[in-house]
This record gives C-alpha cells, sequence and structure tokens, in this order.
C-alpha cells in the first residue's frame, strides 16, 4: 500500500495515551523495621516467632498466619538456608518500581532459612540452571555498606562446601 | 443453606489481545447485554450489579462508578469485587451469596480486564508486598517457575508433560469463537517457544487479554419462570492463603485448592471427582498449574495426572474433559478470567457450547479461580438440585 493511500483513511485517535508518575512511601511497619536494622547493623536475619505453634516467620509479621496470635518473640533465623524451588527469569518485563525494564537473566529462589517455617523469596547469583538444584544449601551474600532494606542481601548463593 | 440459587444466563465479549475499536466501558455493556439476551431478561429484571476487575493492569480504580451507566447499575444495588486473578470466581460467589440470603433476587455479576492498555506483569509486581517481593517478583512466570522446578523433582513430571496441556487446552480453544487464542501447536512448538523462566516457555504461560463476561442468578422460585435449562449453583467455596509468595508448600500441594474441594465434595455429593464429575473448568495460569491442580482436586494425585493427560482423558473426547473452552492458556481477562471458567461450566450443562460442547451429557461440572498467593475459588455446578 502506497503512503497516499494510507492517507485517504483518515482516522480518529482510538488510542488516549497517558503517564502516571506517582510518588508512594510506605511505612516499613514495626516487624520490618527490627528486621532491617538487625541486617543493617548485624548481619542478622530476624524472624518472628508464634508463642504458640513456635513457628518462626521470616519476612516477619505482627501475627501467626496459622494461630492468629501476635508473634512477640524473635529468632535468629539461617543465615544459611536450603533452596526448595528457583527459577532463572530471562524474559525482560518492565519494573514498576523504576518504571525502566528489568535487567535479565536473574536468579530468584525460594529459601527456607534455618529455623523457619517459610520460604524467602531472593535472588540468586547463579543464572547457569545446571548449577542450580531443589534442595541444595545456600548462604545469603551482604552489601559491604548496608543501608537497611530489602537490597542489603545482595543475593544468595550455594555455599561452597555442600553437594 | 439459604435458597437454591441457579445461573440461568451467560453472556461475554470476544477475547482478544487488543480491543481497540471497544474502550472499557463499552466492553462492559456489550457483556452485559449478551447476557441478558441469554437470558432473556431485561435490566428491570435485575436487583443488583456487581462488578469487578483487578487493578493495576489499567490504572483504573473506579470502575464500578465510571461503567455504571453501561452495567446497569443505576438504581440499583452496585458493588465492586476485587480479589486479583480470583475475581470471577469471587464475583460468581457473592452473587450466589446475594440470592441466596433472600435479599435479592435475581443478581447480575460481570467481570472485565483491558490488560493491554497497561501492563502486565508491571501490574503484576504493583499487586505484591513493597517492602519484601516488589524487587525481585518477576510476575506469572517468575513465581510460577519457582514453583514449577520444586513440583518437578518433587514429580518427576518433565516439561513434556506440561507441554501437552498447552496442546489440549489450545485444541479445545480453537474450537470456542470466544477464545482469544485460536492456535494450532504441538509439544514440540511449547518446548521450542521463548524461555521466560525455567521451565516456563511461552506457549506455557497464559496470554494478556481484553474482554468481559458475565452471569445472571435467580433462586428458586423464580427459576422455572426464566429458563428451562437452569445451572444450579451445588456448593461454593472460598479459601485464602498466607500473605507472602513463599509461605504456602504451593504447587506441590495447593493447600487452598485441596481444602475448598474437600468441603464443596461433601457439600454437593462428590464421592469419586473421577466418576462424579463431568467436566472441569480450571483456572490453570501456566501448563505446570493445570497438572498440579487437578492433583489437589484428588484426580490423578502423585503425579498420575501426566498418564491420565496424555492418554485424553481429559480432552474433549474424553470421560473428564478439562477446560473444554480453551482455559485461561487461550483466554485471560484477569477480572473476567475466572468467571469465564465459571459460565463456561454453566455454558456445558446448558448445553450452549456449540463445537465445544462434551460428548457426554454435563450434569455436574466444577469451576475453579485461582489468585492472589496461591489462593482458591471452586463451585460445583448441577442440572439439577
Amino acid at each position: 500500500m502506497s503512503d497516499k493511500n494510507k492517507n485517504v483513511e483518515k482516522k480518529i485517535a482510538r488510542d488516549i495515551k497517558y503517564r502516571a508518575l506517582l510518588e508512594f512511601k510506605y511505612s516499613a511497619g514495626k516487624h520490618a523495621s527490627y528486621f532491617f536494622q538487625q541486617l543493617r547493623d548485624n548481619k542478622k536475619l530476624m524472624a518472628s516467632k508464634c508463642p504458640k505453634c513456635e513457628k518462626a516467620y521470616v519476612p516477619p509479621r505482627p501475627a501467626c498466619p496459622e494461630c492468629f496470635e501476635a508473634n512477640s518473640e524473635w529468632i535468629e533465623a539461617g543465615p544459611q538456608g536450603t533452596l526448595v524451588g528457583f527459577t532463572v527469569v530471562e524474559f525482560p518485563f518492565l519494573d514498576p518500581t523504576t518504571g525502566k525494564t528489568k535487567e535479565v537473566p536473574y536468579g530468584y529462589g525460594f529459601i527456607i532459612l534455618d529455623g523457619t517455617a517459610t520460604k524467602f523469596a531472593h535472588f540468586l547469583d547463579e543464572t547457569d540452571l545446571n548449577k542450580l538444584e531443589a534442595g541444595m544449601r545456600v548462604e545469603p551474600i551482604f552489601e559491604e555498606e548496608r543501608s537497611g532494606n530489602f537490597a542489603d542481601i545482595k543475593y544468595f548463593r550455594k555455599i561452597a562446601d555442600s553437594e | 443453606m439459604g435458597r437454591k440459587v441457579a445461573i440461568v444466563g451467560t453472556g461475554q465479549t470476544k477475547h482478544k489481545a487488543r480491543h481497540s475499536d471497544m474502550n472499557i466501558v463499552e466492553l462492559i455493556n456489550q457483556a452485559v447485554n449478551r447476557c441478558l439476551e441469554n437470558a432473556e431478561l431485561t435490566i428491570n429484571d435485575i436487583d443488583a450489579i456487581l462488578i469487578g476487575n483487578m487493578e493495576h493492569f489499567e490504572g483504573i480504580n473506579l470502575s464500578d462508578m465510571w461503567a455504571s451507566d453501561a452495567s446497569g447499575a443505576l438504581g440499583r444495588c452496585g458493588m465492586k469485587i476485587t480479589t486479583g486473578g480470583s475475581t470471577g470466581t469471587s464475583l460468581s460467589s457473592a452473587a450466589y451469596y446475594y440470592t441466596a440470603s433472600g435479599l435479592f433476587d435475581t443478581v447480575l455479576c460481570v467481570g472485565w480486564q483491558k490488560q493491554n492498555e497497561g501492563d502486565t506483569t508491571a501490574g503484576l509486581v504493583s499487586a505484591t508486598d513493597p517492602i519484601w517481593e516488589r524487587a525481585s517478583f518477576a510476575g506469572a512466570f517468575g513465581t510460577f517457575g519457582g514453583a514449577a522446578t520444586q513440583y518437578m523433582m518433587e514429580t518427576g513430571l518433565t516439561p513434556e508433560d506440561a507441554a501437552k496441556v498447552a496442546v489440549k487446552n489450545k485444541r479445545h480453544g480453537r474450537l470456542n469463537p470466544y477464545a482469544h487464542l485460536h492456535l494450532d501447536i504441538s509439544v514440540d512448538d511449547v518446548l521450542r517457544s521463548p524461555m521466560l523462566a525455567y521451565p516456563i516457555r511461552m506457549l506455557d504461560l497464559c496470554p494478556a487479554s481484553e474482554g468481559a463476561c458475565a452471569m445472571i442468578m435467580t433462586h428458586e422460585d423464580n427459576v422455572k419462570k426464566v429458563t428451562d435449562k437452569p445451572a444450579w449453583i451445588s456448593a461454593s467455596v472460598c479459601r485464602h492463603d498466607s500473605a507472602f509468595t513463599g509461605d504456602p508448600p504451593f504447587f506441590l500441594d495447593l493447600r487452598t485448592l485441596r481444602s475448598a474441594a474437600k468441603e464443596a465434595y461433601a457439600t454437593a455429593d462428590i464421592k469419586d471427582p473421577m466418576k462424579d464429575l463431568d467436566i472441569i473448568e480450571l483456572y490453570e495460569p501456566v501448563t505446570w498449574a493445570e497438572l498440579s491442580f487437578l492433583e489437589a482436586l484428588g484426580i490423578g494425585e502423585g503425579g498420575k495426572v501426566g498418564e491420565l493427560l496424555a492418554q485424553g482423558v481429559t480432552s474433549i473426547e474424553g470421560s473428564l474433559p478439562v477446560n473444554l473452552s480453551g482455559g485461561v492458556l487461550c483466554t485471560n481477562p484477569i477480572g473476567a478470567t475466572a468467571m469465564c471458567r465459571v459460565a463456561e461450566a454453566a455454558i456445558q450443562i446448558r448445553g450452549e457450547g456449540g463445537e465445544r460442547q462434551a460428548n457426554h451429557k454435563v450434569n455436574t461440572a466444577l469451576a475453579t479461580g485461582y489468585g492472589g498467593n496461591w489462593w482458591s475459588d471452586l463451585l460445583i455446578l448441577k442440572s439439577s438440585l
């Protein structure tokens, strides 16, 4: 079709474009604040624990999901853990937290930190699928300069001595 | 127990990647009108309108307000329900609860989404906890990839087993004129499609669709006046799970679905789901989910679900067809997706499935919704109660 013919069919605007640039600020809350303070200052991963069923949770939270009791206790979790599920994200996508395309590939894993009842979702440094397996022992690698947030853990990686 | 309630009409738009000629309100209006037409009712017969979508995709927060003209909500009880992927089944359950309660006689529910007006994965990431999950969360494929590796290890099922789900559901979808994707694919096509996040490839994952779906329910004293082919609601169960992605056992044992099935089977007197159910409309966001979620329903447990699939038991020719509509793998306008499952179950009971109608008489149909953090809705419909 020639350009001339294209112009014959004059279309009205069908898509109204709109770009929202909104800023959000979220309260971390008591439990996350304590977790991130211990992470920043002592490289410790703290889990909130239910006094009734004794399950410990990371991310820490105010109420036990099983008992609805106040998680009134803290224990030191891990920091080592067991990888129970993993993937390598290869498909780029729009990251709404930055407005930019997410850099891929990156490793993503579900890790049961020792002493906890939950799987903690975080980055893995490994992107070679042949070097990842469920059941593998992993450890967190911390940022040198920590500011008290999720990114203070750079990623989890295989513990050198483990199978 | 409340009053007996039946679905007496369904209506949906054609689902597609982009409805560039219709806006959100027009899409909703088309589904509502098609539903009224199918039920042979008018808007004056409707006492309440329940509407829902999953927020973030379009950046739309108050569709119940500005779609009120199109949905017919003026002067009626109108309410918005939004529970993520399960929005459509939550709407279905709510319409059932409204009608069964005796407070409303005839209720219309409508779910919609116009996913490609925004960005699907960005929308999904925005739905997760901002402090703990948004940095690493990679939408549906990242989560399901991580869960599927665990499921593979425990069951010994392979990407080839999962690919057969896509082949089956896409074949069914080609028979459904409303389905978004009409694709003719092989197992090799699935295994060669682009990798999103191991072991999830492009053809393992549901599409992002635009569309709307509506249903009308009324109570037992009214049903005979409206239709001679009601789809009665025999059971409706909703189960939520804990807050974070890694909290529940996920794929290995979708405990929300297992628990919902246990209660629904008792209510609907289902003793052996393989024998007592005629069809299943399962919310399968990825191929792997159809395998695992069927296990949670008590079908092919211990990884045997792969054999059932390979033997054709869950195909249109089989004894227990799963996703005659083509399922979520063919059609996924999120706020309508789960309602499409319930509507298809009703369509099959009412014998309105056209080319995709089951070969055997459908008296008992099970529909599920899946959403949020591994949570499940489940409805069982019957031709008579």
